[in-house]
C-alpha cells in the first residue's frame, strides 16, 4: 500500500531543508497546465464567438454565467469584480479533485495546497472587510462587549482551518479508502467493482466539495464584507 | 513488553476510538436531511433552496466528522508519541 505522498525527487533547498517534487506536487501541475491551455484555448476562439451561441460557446457561456448568477445570488451587489476569483478556485478545485480518476494523486490530498486555497479565501475576506468597513471591522471584535474579544479571535482562526481540513480529510479519505478497495479485491473484480465507488467518492464527493468551498468563501466574504 | 510496541498499539487504539467522532455527524446529517424531506414535501416549490441550504449544512456538520478522521491519520501516518521514545 503506498498512502503516504512520495517524494520523487529534490527540487532545492530553503535553509538547508530539502524540498521534494511529490506526487501531489506532480499532479497540482498538470492540473495548471491543463487549465492554463484551456483557457488560452478559449481565449483564442473568444474572437470568433457570434452573437447567437451554439455548442462550445453554449458551456463557456453557461459555466461563466452559472458562477456570476451564484456571486450575485448569494452575495448581492458590490462582488462581482469576485466572480473570476470564484470560478478559478472552482474549476482548480474540481479538476484536482477528478485527477483520482486517472490514478494520479489529488493535489486537494495534500494540504498544502487545500491550506492554500484556504488561507487566498480568508486573506480576501479581511482585506475586503477592512478596505470596505474601516474602523467598522475591528470595532466588530468587541461586540457586544469587549470580553468577548477572544471568541472573536478564535472563530476567526478557526475558519482555514475548518475549510481546508473539510476538503482534505474528504479526499485524503477517499484515497485511502481506494487504496484499500484496490488491496481487497483479486486483479479480476478490480475492473468491475471500485467502478461504483468511484462514482460516489471521486465524481460525486468532488463536485460536491468544490462547490462547497465555493459556496463557504463567498458566505465568509459576505458576513465581513457585505454593504450592510 | 517492548515499549515501541506498546505504543504503537495503544496508537492504533486510539486512532480507532477517534472515529467515534462521527457518530454525532450521522445523527445530525440524519436529523437536518429528514427536516429538509419534511420542507419538501410541505412546500414542494421550495425544493433548489432547500437543497442547497441541506447540502451547505451537511458540509458544516460533517467538519466534526473530518476532524476525527484527521486525528485518527495523524496517529496512524505521522505519530507524534513514536518519535518521543527515541
Amino acid at each position: 500500500m503506498d498512502l503516504i505522498n512520495k517524494n520523487l525527487a529534490p527540487l532545492f533547498e530553503v535553509f538547508g531543508r530539502p524540498v521534494y517534487l511529490t506526487q501531489s506536487l506532480l499532479s497540482t501541475w498538470i492540473v495548471m497546465a491543463v487549465l492554463i491551455l484551456f483557457a488560452i484555448f478559449v481565449r483564442i476562439r473568444l474572437s470568433s464567438f457570434s452573437p447567437v451561441p451554439s455548442g462550445f460557446q453554449n458551456f463557456i457561456e453557461f459555466a461563466v454565467d452559472t458562477v456570476d448568477g451564484m456571486v450575485k445570488s448569494m452575495m448581492g451587489d458590490g462582488f462581482g469584480s469576485l466572480g473570476g476569483y470564484f470560478f478559478s478556485i472552482f474549476a482548480f478545485i474540481l479538476v484536482s479533485n477528478y485527477t483520482a480518476l486517472l490514478g494520479m494523486r489529488p493535489p486537494t490530498s495534500d494540504l498544502s495546497t487545500t491550506l492554500a486555497l484556504a488561507l487566498s479565501s480568508v486573506g480576501i475576506m479581511h482585506f475586503l472587510g477592512v478596505s470596505r468597513h474601516g474602523g467598522r471591522y475591528f470595532k466588530e471584535y468587541f461586540e457586544p462587549v469587549w470580553a468577548f474579544f477572544p471568541m472573536h479571535l478564535i472563530e476567526e482562526l478557526t475558519k482555514p482551518i475548518s475549510l481546508s481540513f473539510r476538503l482534505f480529510g474528504n479526499i485524503l479519505g477517499g484515497v485511502i479508502i481506494f487504496e484499500l478497495v484496490y488491496e481487497l479485491f483479486p486483479l479480476p473484480l478490480r475492473f468491475a467493482i471500485p467502478s461504483f465507488l468511484h462514482a460516489y467518492f471521486d465524481l460525486f464527493v468532488g463536485a460536491l466539495q468544490a462547490y462547497i468551498f465555493t459556496v463557504l468563501s463567498m458566505t465568509f466574504i459576505r458576513q465581513k464584507a457585505s454593504a450592510d | 513488553m517492548d515499549s515501541m510496541a506498546f505504543v504503537m498499539g495503544c496508537s492504533a487504539i486510539g486512532a480507532g476510538l477517534a472515529i467515534f467522532a462521527s457518530i454525532g455527524a450521522g445523527i445530525g446529517q440524519g436529523m437536518a436531511a429528514g427536516r429538509a424531506i419534511e420542507s419538501i414535501a410541505r412546500q414542494p416549490e421550495s425544493r433548489g433552496t432547500v437543497m442547497t441550504t441541506l447540502f451547505i449544512s451537511c458540509a458544516i456538520i460533517e467538519t466534526t466528522a473530518i476532524y476525527g478522521l484527521i486525528i485518527s491519520l495523524i496517529l496512524l501516518m505521522a505519530n507524534p508519541f513514536v518519535g518521543q521514545l527515541q
